[in-house]
């Protein structure tokens, strides 16, 4: 309705300070209710059965004895799911996903499930149920996965993207290129190039709260669902149409969120939990236990990446290439398209190349976390840059600044770039204290560059003044990081009122239209600009109601600080109306009071950061000590400073884990070794020094504010900053992530054999 | 399932060996709990032993120390007197879990629980630590390397019960140390670790030494050689040097997700070598 987006370039009242947010003390009291804090009259308890094989045929399931122990009251497999999804593939692999139709394809893979009176029942029920396997041999390594004697996971997989479709079914789903230039001509231009293969293992976004959910259908055919997802309208539209229902008559409800991280945007167990409900006839509670969590939910694509770059004797970059091959579990995926994408995303190029591969191996459906895609191939790039601006003699932020995109010019995915901060990230770290801090023995200082899209999207919500002036503020996507705290600010900063008279909830699927999920960073960027939206229109509503207050025309009211102002020379003896003066007198002067906003939030600003950190190395053990490490990003502007810093470290905490210690570990049989926090190993506080953060605020012209998404792109840096700093402590180039112990031990040991 | 809390030893062992289905002795539960929350193991019988008289307390003797069943690792930390005696054995309980677990497990459970990469149990076995074990038929005393017999797996038999850990009298000039490798800085598990032990004469020559390795093999090994290794000398480049290699070689460890037979072989004898180091030190050698 005639908003305008563009940046204004205001001074800010409420924007930038840093209250506490209104979910703070439940959390920290414990009364915040998180998705296994929902309960219900009479329900019941559910659970999965898995497979415990990597790749099996399902000859048959017989429930005939688990149906009939005492305490169960619905038994289902995947009859019990019929495929409703009408020709979509990518529906469909949701479908099989929640429950194996005719293999299972990973160790995990949920097969049948059950709902009990109690969860004692419920497991010796599982126990009753018989599945006739037929064993497959399974490929679970993304290279292996690519040979052409690789067991086959799906054979109805023909490569797309190939200039001819292939005669043979492979596990490679699509091959997808992006660049621009002639990097043959460009690497015949190089004085210097370097050229290395990388591999990443798989993570999983660890996030500390399991998948929870409470389902509850009606004989009417009408349903609830209580679940801790990152965006409950996706879950309503998806699980509706597995279940063949009017997304309508399901209302989902989100709950508090411990963690997403990406893990928390597709639907596992919630279809499921649906189904075991209807099939009783009584509400069921579904909750994954860590193991389930790591066997069945989104994990990252392990990666194997080539990088070749070259360069002229002045630090000109003349030309880059990259082959990345990732991990899609068994399903297709566009992951390796991402990286491809982000992979020179830094970088002003003349010639460059990239190709994805999306390989299908027999490990869960790959998920998406946080900037997915984007860290592994930054590895293998800003690891290749920090080995050529070596080779060059040059140190490794001037190669960097010297080659860093800037407006115009046109990004190795194609669009050409607006007002971006790579290069003032650069400049930042360039200055910053940290890079003059002494290094001790043993230590290493490394940095790297990252880059990240940033989405925005449908988004809706509502803003109701109430009688005693203060706002309710309803928004639908679901607060992960402090966006309550954020929009509540905006709100705020609009209306020209006080924080304190704002509150903002998560509306369930019912009280408000659709939104997509809190996901591509997109939660305070286009909520707020929703936000910002309603506040307008209820700032119009507000004007009128106050020109009716006086007897004038609305054209001569505007609106000031949180007050209606009567302008012109005729009205020049009537005082300020408060919000809240008219707000107290809307009864008589048309009802309630309220701004409403239905948009999609497109321009997006990119997001780009610089990080830089010190480790040290046990050259006896290749154990390792994160020494310093300081964050530099832009946040367009942060709306709330503290939760930026927030995210920022979050990002640097994450993948200094994935960098250092955490993966997927896989037996000869398929069998997931590590399915629990003892052998998966994220840091703990005391693995972790302070991390420093520095927020540049370079402003994102297409929103009012100039606000980006920030919640990404501070884990796109840390792997590859992390390798270089190893790399240089260590007097090895390491090329596999995580960098463990015994990694590092090993390629030092080689170095001193070599 | 039952849960019993005996008052006496008696009436523990005794209710032990009269159960029929599976039993487990509950002390701090740090292991036993766990394991029953992950559906592992579901016992028919619990036996709680924190109300038994006297298995709570650390008590010194003119022997040494003895170290009820039931006394938490924090509370080793607290026993000024065992941290002097025995600071190595201290700092191993010390490191299991994290603060909040050592607030309830037990170097009994530690021990019991069997586990080759167990913390305190390398430190126990370097201090020639035993252990009391009360049974149907009366108490006996054994070297705590004799009571995990592999992965899981203890020599005590139907109705035993470890009553305590006893430490002996410190000799003077001695001093014991132990190093366990983890890749992070706590809540975690060893991926290879040493103990050492050692006492040494006025001049600084090594007189008796214990070197205990875990996580290298399935059981934790008392490794005689490395012993040999020190004895005799006083701790220079070269014996620290034949100690490393000596642990490298005794270890029969295996490759899985914490860690392979490589790095296991060269972290054991380098840890071996800074605990010597610590142990020496402690003993006042210079």
């Amino acid at each position: 309705m005639n908003f305008d987006p563009r940046f204004s370039g205001r001074k800010f009242a409420s924007v930038g300070t840093r209250p506490i947010r209104p979910d703070g003390v439940d959390k920290v009291t414990g009364r915040a209710r998180y998705g296994a804090d929902f309960n219900m009259a009479g329900q019941l308890v559910g659970r999965v059965l898995r497979s415990p094989h990597a790749h099996a045929k399902i000859r048959k399931i017989d429930i005939s004895k688990a149906e009939k122990l005492a305490g169960v009251k619905a038994v289902i497999t995947a009859k019990d799911l019929p495929d409703l999804t009408d020709g979509d593939a990518a529906m469909y692999d949701i479908l099989d996903n929640c429950m194996a139709r005719t293999k299972a394809l990973y160790d995990g893979h949920a097969v049948a499930a059950v709902a009990a009176i109690d969860a004692r029942t419920a497991r010796q029920a599982l126990k009753l149920i018989e599945v006739d396997y037929e064993i497959l041999p399974h490929v679970t390594d993304v290279d292996e996965a690519m040979q052409h004697h690789a067991p086959l996971i799906n054979d109805t997989i023909f490569t797309e993207g190939l200039e001819e479709k292939p005669v043979k079914p492979s596990n490679v789903t699509k091959r997808s290129q992006f660049g621009h230039g002639d990097v043959h001509q460009g690497f015949g231009h190089a004085d210097f190039i370097v050229e290395r293969s990388f591999k990443t293992e798989q993570t999983h976004q660890g996030y500390i709260e399991p998948h929870a959910c409470v389902a509850s259908v009606s004989s009417d055919g009408t349903a609830d669902l209580w679940v801790c997802t990152q965006g409950h309208f996706v879950y309503r539209q998806h699980c509706a149409q597995l279940l063949g229902m009017e997304a309508s008559k399901l209302r989902v409800t989100s709950s508090e969120i411990g963690g997403g991280f990406g893990g928390k945007t597709h639907v596992w167990a919630e279809p499921v939990a649906l189904a075991l409900s209807r099939k009783a006839g009584r509400p069921v509670k579904l909750v994954m236990t860590r193991d389930e969590v790591f066997r069945a939910s989104g994990p990252t694509s392990a990666t194997s990446i080539d990088v070749k770059i070259g360069a002229r004797k002045d630090g000109t970059i003349t030309a880059a290439e990259a082959t990345l091959r990732y991990s899609a579990g068994p399903y297709a995926g566009s992951w390796a398209e991402i990286g491809a994408m982000t992979a020179f995303a830094c970088y002003k190029l003349d010639n460059v190349k990239t190709v994805g591969y999306e390989v299908l191996v027999n490990r869960p459906k790959t998920a998406a976390y946080r900037a997915p895609s984007a860290p592994m191939a930054a590895f293998a790039v800003e690891s290749a840059v920090d080995e050529l601006a070596k080779e060059l003699g040059m140190d490794p932020v001037d190669f960097r600044i010297k080659n860093a995109a800037q407006e115009g010019t046109r990004s190795s995915y194609g669009p050409v770039y607006g007002p971006i901060g790579i290069g003032p990230t650069l400049e930042a770290v360039k200055n910053h204290p940290h890079m003059k801090a002494p290094l001790k023995k043993n230590q290493g200082r490394g940095m790297a560059c990252g880059f990240w899209f940033n989405f925005g999207g449908q988004t809706c919500t509502d803003l109701n003044i109430g009688m005693d002036g203060s706002v309710s503020l309803a928004v639908g996507t679901v607060d992960v990081g402090g966006s309550r705290a954020s929009l509540s600010l905006v709100a705020a900063e609009e209306l020209g009122i006080a924080y304190e008279h704002v509150k903002a909830i998560v509306a369930d699927t019912s009280s408000l239209g659709y939104n997509d999920m809190t996901d591509g960073s997109r939660g305070t960027f286009s909520s707020s600009m929703a936000t910002i939206s309603a506040a307008r229109n209820a700032i119009r509503i507000l004007r009128e109601r106050a020109a009716q207050m006086w007897d004038i025309s609305v054209d001569d009211v505007v609106w000031e600080q949180g007050h209606a102002v009567a302008k012109g020379e005729k009205h020049g003896n009537l005082g300020r109306l408060s919000l809240k003066e008219i707000a107290a007198e809307s009864g008589k002067t048309g009802g309630p009071i309220a701004g409403h906003s239905e948009l999609v939030a497109d321009g997006a600003g990119v997001s780009f950061a610089t990080h830089i950190c010190d480790i040290e190395v046990d050259p006896e053990t290749g154990s390792t000590r994160v020494i310093r490490y300081t964050v530099v990003q832009d946040a367009g502007k942060a709306v709330h400073p503290t939760y930026v810093e927030g995210q920022y470290q979050g990002g640097a905490a994450q993948g200094i884990g994935w960098a250092l210690n955490e993966e997927y570990i896989y037996g000869k049989d398929g069998r997931l070794q590590n399915a629990g926090f003892l052998d998966y190993r994220i840091p703990v506080c005391s693995d972790l020094p302070m991390i420093d953060t520095q927020i540049l605020e370079i402003p994102n012209p297409n929103h009012p504010y100039g606000v980006r998404g920030v919640g990404e792109t501070s884990i796109v840096p840390p792997l590859a900053a992390i390798a270089n700093a190893v790399s240089n402590a260590a007097g090895v180039r390491m090329t596999h992530i995580p960098m463990s112990p015994p990694r590092i031990l090993a390629a030092i040991e080689a170095e001193r054999g070599g | 399932m039952r849960y019993i809390r005996p008052l006496s030893i008696e009436d523990a062992v005794g209710q032990l060996a009269r159960s029929a289905g599976t039993a487990a002795i509950l002390a701090g539960g740090s292991d036993l709990l766990v394991r029953m929350k992950g559906g592992f193991v579901e016992p028919d019988l619990i036996v709680d032993i924190k109300s038994i008289a006297g298995l709570s307390e650390i008590r010194e003797t003119a022997d040494g120390f003895s170290i009820g069943a039931a006394v938490p690792c924090a509370v080793l930390g607290e026993n000024a007197g065992l941290k002097k005696a025995w600071p190595g054995v201290v700092e191993a309980a010390k490191l299991i879990g994290s603060k909040q677990v050592q607030g309830r497990c037990t170097i009994t459970g530690n021990l019991c629980n069997a586990s080759p990469a167990a913390d305190s149990v390398p430190a126990l076995v370097a201090a020639g630590a035993r252990a009391v074990i009360a049974g149907p038929s009366g108490k006996r005393t054994i070297a705590v390397e004799a009571v995990p017999t592999g992965p899981g797996k203890t020599s005590l038999a139907k109705g035993e019960i470890i009553e305590a850990i006893l430490l002996d009298k410190r000799s003077p000039r001695s001093g014991d140390a132990y190093l366990r490798f983890i890749p992070r800085t706590e809540m975690d598990i060893a991926v290879v670790s040493a103990g050492v032990n050692l006492t040494i004469d006025e001049h600084g020559v090594v007189t008796a030494a214990r070197v205990a390795l875990g996580a290298a093999a399935p059981t934790v090994l008392l490794v005689e050689e490395a012993a040999e290794a020190l004895v005799g000398r006083k701790l220079d480049e070269a014996a620290l040097e034949r100690l490393a290699k000596v642990c490298a070689g005794a270890c029969r460890p295996i490759d899985d997700k914490r860690g392979t037979i490589e790095f296991r072989r060269k972290v054991a004898g380098v840890l071996a070598r800074r605990a010597a180091t610590t142990a020496y030190a402690r003993a006042g050698g210079k």
